[in-house]
């Protein structure tokens, strides 16, 4: 046989078996779905929920739809992710340095940490967040207090909230914005990657927008505290246990990017009479983070599956809602597990498109 | 003093005594409570909670040790716990045996991959041979980790070897469909294909065939695992040089031969490292199989919290269960290092 015609034979023999395999489960599908009475279709998107979400971002009410639930719950998820994420990278760069810092104690604090996150359970650490921290807390009365206007009880943590208008944060920002341009364009101009600065912009912006905002401070009044906001136990536990456990890993991740830049790197920017601190920031991360992008995304994106995990301490993400309290209410196991997959796998695709995106224009912009 | 190198490592300049003294504040801060807690007044001895609580204010250790057969077996029958020790046994001496063995291998290697799982499930599912039956529904504690990870595990490396083939394949059709297959089960979180298990498996099958929650989990978890074996072992197979595939060629090898003989080996051998990354991740997110109603180790210590007599020690359970995940993950990582030194390329080159 030429081997064409050997390609064509394999290949059909492929789709032949697929072919067969899926009409197999199809049809055993179909007829357990009649024998269960229920009817293939999305229609039930429209009927009335019935449930509470206890904690939600986008509006929600017991009497919206099925549908609606969908985009609150995924709300949910989205927030959670986002969250985790920006701790995650905090903590893990921050196990990074201490690991790189040259500090025998900060170095050797940061090695067993990395091993003990690393080496247990992500599930587990959620969970005693929950269970063994959070729940353990006193009661309202009996609340911890953190300075003067932060709680914590076994009902959450209660922070104040600000009040103040959209404009007197655009102008705080603005304000934040001018102040550091004017202290680091002197010093480095434009070479600092923007993406460096753009953090402690964000921090003296809240900071001075803090200033010009309102500031309404949860207290307690009788048997609940009125004002501020609520940041319930649950978020805190995923949050916390997520990042933590990821930035294990992302700290790997960076140390690995900044020791694979090349040696030579920093001697030829001390030989230039650049200082350590400019070497790291204009030579070495800028180079590192090119080669950090991959293996941080799919960090992210674990970040964004281990979300799911939330369905453990019954924080409402997309599996808590869909797979367990729709699917419990409709019975439609199908179109429920289409949808929550589905919603995971449009997730994965964009966020991957978009690191990719940001990925060829740094690799691109070096060479 | 000042030269010596500890001390220098520690306060050579502003910034590291500075570091030094922080750090130093950390531990001041927490380490002496949690020894405290965990050791200086601990109670070891105790019937309940409450006598816990009235002996001392530190951890409550003796509810570990009240519980302690439930966490590693959970409710298997207590006269058959033997068969689970034996079958670890007969796991560890020929895995042992296939690790250091040196003229036999491929023997072993047929053991472990043929005795060891016929055996192994005789021994624990029972039914024949005089053995009582035990329901999977009696299996938990850290030997369902266990087994969940080896068959997985096992299951994980025909399917990840095959997707892997299939995704470097000439021919679209296969490769496209690798692909897509590896892609989505990458994609996916892993209690979302654990929840697939449990509500859209009894559905593809026949009307009436009624399978196993264990089993459920078993199945998902090992197709889950073969796709992350897949790109693991797509990489090794980028690894290994042409010239092995072209001088193979040269021989007058088939090509499946070329690839089954020649190329396989040597890949695989390139990513012992990642199938062990695998190995520990997987053991790690066994634990997801108790939010969908088995009782591993997780599960168990769980449903003890929920003892009246020892109700809401949380901490002392998931302690107890990170330490053991801890020292479990500890010796996977350790066998891997020892597996990956025995097959390094070195010490046969010299070999010869």
């Amino acid at each position: 046989m030429t081997s064409r015609g050997k390609a064509l034979a394999w290949q059909t023999v492929a789709v032949l078996v697929t072919a067969t395999i899926v009409i197999y489960f199809a049809n055993n599908v179909v007829t357990n779905l009649a024998v269960r009475g229920i009817q293939f279709g999305f229609g039930f998107l429209w009927a009335k929920a019935g449930f509470d979400i206890p904690f939600h971002l986008a509006e929600w009410d017991v009497n919206f739809s099925y549908g609606r639930a969908l985009w609150v719950a995924a709300i949910n998820t989205l927030f959670a992710s986002a969250i985790c994420i920006v701790l995650a990278s905090m903590l893990g760069l921050t196990l990074a340095l201490m690991r790189l810092s040259g500090n025998l104690l900060a170095m050797g604090t940061s090695r067993a940490l990395i091993e003990v996150i690393r080496n247990t359970p992500q599930l587990l650490q959620i969970v005693f967040f929950y269970f063994a921290v959070l729940q353990a807390l006193p009661p309202m009365r009996q609340s911890v207090t953190i300075g003067t206007s932060v709680f914590l009880n076994v009902r959450g943590l209660y922070l104040p909230a600000a009040s103040g208008t959209l404009w007197d944060w655009i102008t705080g920002l603005s304000w934040a914005a001018v102040l550091i341009a004017a202290l680091l364009w002197r010093r480095i101009g434009m070479q600092l990657p923007r993406l460096l600065v753009l953090p402690p912009v964000l921090i003296l912006g809240l900071v001075v927008a803090g200033f010009t905002a309102q500031w309404d401070a949860p207290a307690l009044k009788g048997f609940n505290f009125q004002g501020g906001v609520r940041v319930p136990p649950e978020i805190l536990a995923l949050a916390l246990g997520v990042s933590i456990y990821t930035s294990a890993f992302i700290a790997e991740n960076i140390r690995a990017a900044i020791i694979g830049i090349h040696k030579g790197q920093t001697e030829a920017a001390f030989s230039l009479g650049l200082t350590p601190g400019r070497t790291m920031a204009l030579v070495i991360l800028p180079q590192a983070l090119r080669i950090l992008i991959p293996p941080l995304t799919s960090q992210y994106l674990n970040i964004i599956k281990s979300t799911t995990l939330g369905a453990a301490i019954a924080y409402p993400e997309i599996l808590q809602i869909f797979a367990r309290t729709v699917l419990n209410q409709s019975g439609r196991a199908i179109e429920v597990m289409t949808l929550v997959l589905g919603v995971f796998l449009a997730i994965n695709l964009v966020a991957s498109a978009a690191m990719n995106a940001w990925n060829r224009k740094l690799a691109l912009q070096g060479r | 003093m000042i030269r010596h190198p500890v001390f220098r490592a520690l306060f050579g300049s502003k910034f590291n005594a500075v570091v030094t003294v922080l750090m130093l504040a950390l531990f001041a801060l927490t380490v002496p409570g949690l020894v405290r807690w965990a050791f200086g007044h601990a109670v070891w001895e105790a019937m309940n909670r409450a006598a816990c609580v009235a002996t001392d204010t530190g951890a409550c250790w003796a509810f570990i040790k009240a519980r302690f057969a439930l966490f590693f077996y959970s409710v298997y029958p207590e006269a058959e716990r033997w068969r689970v020790h034996l079958g670890l046994a007969v796991l560890v001496v020929i895995g042992a045996g296939a690790l250091f063995s040196h003229g036999r291998r491929g023997w072993w290697l047929l053991g472990l991959l043929v005795v060891v799982p016929v055996v192994d499930a005789i021994l624990l599912v029972g039914g024949i041979f005089g053995l009582t039956p035990v329901p999977t529904e009696r299996w938990g504690g850290l030997m369902l980790n266990l087994v969940i990870s080896f068959v997985a595990l096992g299951g994980a490396m025909p399917i990840g070897i095959a997707l892997a083939f299939g995704r470097r394949s000439q021919w679209p059709v296969i490769r496209y469909g690798s692909t897509l297959l590896i892609e989505f089960w990458r994609g996916v979180p892993l209690l979302t294909v654990l929840f697939m298990g449990l509500v859209l498996l009894p559905l593809f099958l026949p009307h009436g065939v009624n399978v196993d929650n264990l089993v459920r989990a078993l199945v998902v978890m090992t197709i889950f695992t073969g796709a992350y074996m897949a790109e693991t072992i797509r990489g090794g197979l980028q690894g290994v040089d042409r010239g092995q595939a072209e001088a193979a060629l040269a021989l007058g090898m088939h090509n499946t031969q070329v690839q089954l003989l020649v190329v396989l080996p040597q890949a695989l051998r390139l990513c012992i490292p990642g199938i062990i990354n695998i190995a520990v991740d997987l053991f790690k997110d066994t634990s997801l199989v108790s939010i969908v109603g088995l009782f591993d180790l997780m599960g168990v210590v769980g449903q003890s919290l929920k003892d009246p007599a020892w109700t809401g020690l949380a901490s002392e359970g998931y302690v107890f269960a990170a330490v053991v995940f801890f020292f479990a993950c500890l010796v996977i990582s350790l066998g891997g290092s020892v597996l990956e030194r025995h097959f390094s390329v070195a010490p046969r080159a010299s070999k010869s």
